[in-house]
């Protein structure tokens, strides 16, 4: 994937997206640990809708080194819960207009979600999508095998009972949403530091106290976890606990082609999905059983053939035209997988000035446009999001999670 | 003659985009990688990451002894997707449909 952000570069005056040096002020009061999408999506809103907030974000490594980095960029409104369709409703909305906001190029595209069902469980799961989405307004048509294959000519689609399609469904470049936000929330006062992580914290007089792995340290009056799949070491240290655990998810690209395809597609039956990015690459992924040796459950980010292999025999019995396209990396991310599926946003079990935005199940990058201010406007002046009860950290304790959603993908 | 000096020739990154990444902060060979796209082409940086480092250290943003190239990622060259559902299965993966 190329040049993603030479656009941006070449405006006048760049300018900065955090560095190690950035310096500190011995209080603020919110400290974002995490800069994924996350993370930075929340401190540019936090830093626009709460003026004179002093906010820092903390980052462990550099910009794009964690799970924002590392995902396939796809956006869609094709849920199984209402709540989701309109929360990615809201989200595909704000992609809009965000790279003129952000000031860069975003790569996104929509270019449409085709799914394809081949079994009779997946049908019926299409139509009650279909029915659920003309009920909330999302534009999901059923459509046959025939019309699925005149959308991508090139399907194998013999065994197809079913297809649906949203054209507002689209793929974006994960790594410029993440210099976006970034630049626009340091342009905004947010003080960016990378390469310095949280060793530990500690609850303090008003707030807390964070020690840093630069032997600095940072009073906070609330401090927010978005560090997603790792987010488990500073809830320990609170003896907060949350259900959350990291699963390890593999993706490729392909050597770069002419644009020929143009939604994301994804066939339900083996979780297998893919896309060709706005710089020509296929970018695909696959659901694949954990490896018997438990290191699927470890934050490992390994590559591994038996996913090259797995891949690559669904892929070329659905497109069997990609037979001759080459593989040109294999990459790994962890998804931050929460029990029932929705994600962990909100004040923590005991610990109300700790707010968590955690837990999304490889769904985090496409929900994040419409996460990041919808939690910066609860935490700026209390106003709650509908999704924000229903994401309530609290839940597990209570006994009251339970699943809702069927069309988790990978 | 263009003045232009190509780093990445697979994903054409210039000399000033490398530039601008330092202007702006990013000083390191995976930050570079990841807001230029260097090294993310067919050659997946064999052929430009040792050029990169040696303008990092002309300019002070890295010393010799600490250069290092960014995550290899495999497969070491690019390969068929024909030829790699060919390959017999390592361990016995997961074929079968999940379904639903």
């Amino acid at each position: 994937m190329s040049a993603p952000a030479s656009g941006a570069a070449s405006g006048p005056a760049p300018s900065p997206m955090g560095s190690p040096r950035e310096p500190l002020p011995p209080a603020v009061d919110v400290a974002i640990v995490g800069a994924g999408i996350m993370g930075l999506a929340l401190a540019y809103h936090l830093a626009r809708a709460a003026r004179g907030l002093k906010i820092a974000v903390l980052e462990r490594s550099y910009l794009v080194s964690g799970a924002s980095g590392r995902n396939g960029g796809g956006l869609r409104m094709q849920w199984g819960d209402a709540g989701n369709v309109r929360l990615m409703m809201e989200s595909i909305d704000e992609c809009k207009g965000l790279a003129q906001a952000l000031g860069i190029n975003l790569w996104f595209r929509q270019g449409g979600y085709l799914f394809l069902a081949r079994s009779e469980a997946g049908e019926r799961r299409l139509v009650r999508n279909a029915e659920l989405h003309a009920e909330v307004g999302a534009p999901t048509r059923l459509l046959t095998a025939a019309e699925a294959q005149a959308i991508v000519p090139q399907l194998a689609v013999d065994d197809v009972r079913l297809a649906s399609f949203n054209p507002e469904d689209g793929v974006v470049f994960p790594w410029p949403f993440v210099w976006g936000y970034a630049s626009q929330a340091v342009r905004h006062g947010v003080a960016l530091r990378t390469h310095t992580g949280v060793a530990r914290v500690e609850p303090g007089r008003e707030g807390y106290q964070l020690h840093l792995s630069t032997g600095e340290t940072l009073r906070a009056r609330r401090v927010v976890n978005a560090t997603g799949a790792w987010s488990h070491a500073l809830n320990r240290d609170l003896g907060i606990h949350l259900p959350n655990r990291p699963h390890r998810h593999e993706i490729l690209s392909s050597e770069p082609l002419k644009p020929f395809l143009d939604p994301l597609v994804v066939d339900l039956g083996s979780g297998l999905y893919f896309s060709q990015s706005t710089r020509g690459e296929l970018v695909t992924g696959i659901t694949l059983r954990d490896a018997p040796d438990g290191s699927d459950t470890a934050l490992t980010l390994h590559s591994s053939l038996r996913f090259l292999g797995h891949i690559s025999r669904t892929l070329v019995r659905l497109m069997p035209i990609v037979a001759g396209m080459k593989v040109l990396r294999q990459w790994t991310g962890p998804y931050d997988v929460s029990p029932d599926g929705d994600a962990i946003v909100g004040p923590s079990p005991g610990h109300p000035d700790f707010i968590q935005v955690c837990g999304f199940t490889g769904h985090g990058f496409m929900m994040a446009p419409a996460v990041g201010r919808l939690l910066a406007r609860y935490m700026a002046d209390g106003t709650a999001h509908p999704m924000l009860a229903r994401w309530d950290p609290s839940r597990f304790a209570r006994g009251a999670s339970r699943p809702r959603e069927d069309m988790i993908i990978g | 003659m263009s003045e232009r000096a190509f780093v990445c020739r697979c994903e054409d990154v210039t000399l000033t985009e490398v530039e601008h990444s330092l202007a702006r902060g990013l000083a390191t060979v995976e930050e570079i990688k990841r807001y230029t796209g260097l090294g993310t082409g067919p050659c997946q940086g064999k052929e430009c990451v040792a050029l990169l480092c040696r303008i990092l250290i002309d300019r002070g943003a890295l010393t010799a002894a600490a250069a290092q190239p960014f995550t290899a990622r495999p497969p070491v060259e690019p390969v068929t997707f024909g030829s790699l559902a060919a390959a017999p299965d390592p361990v016995g993966a997961a074929d079968e449909d999940a379904d639903a």
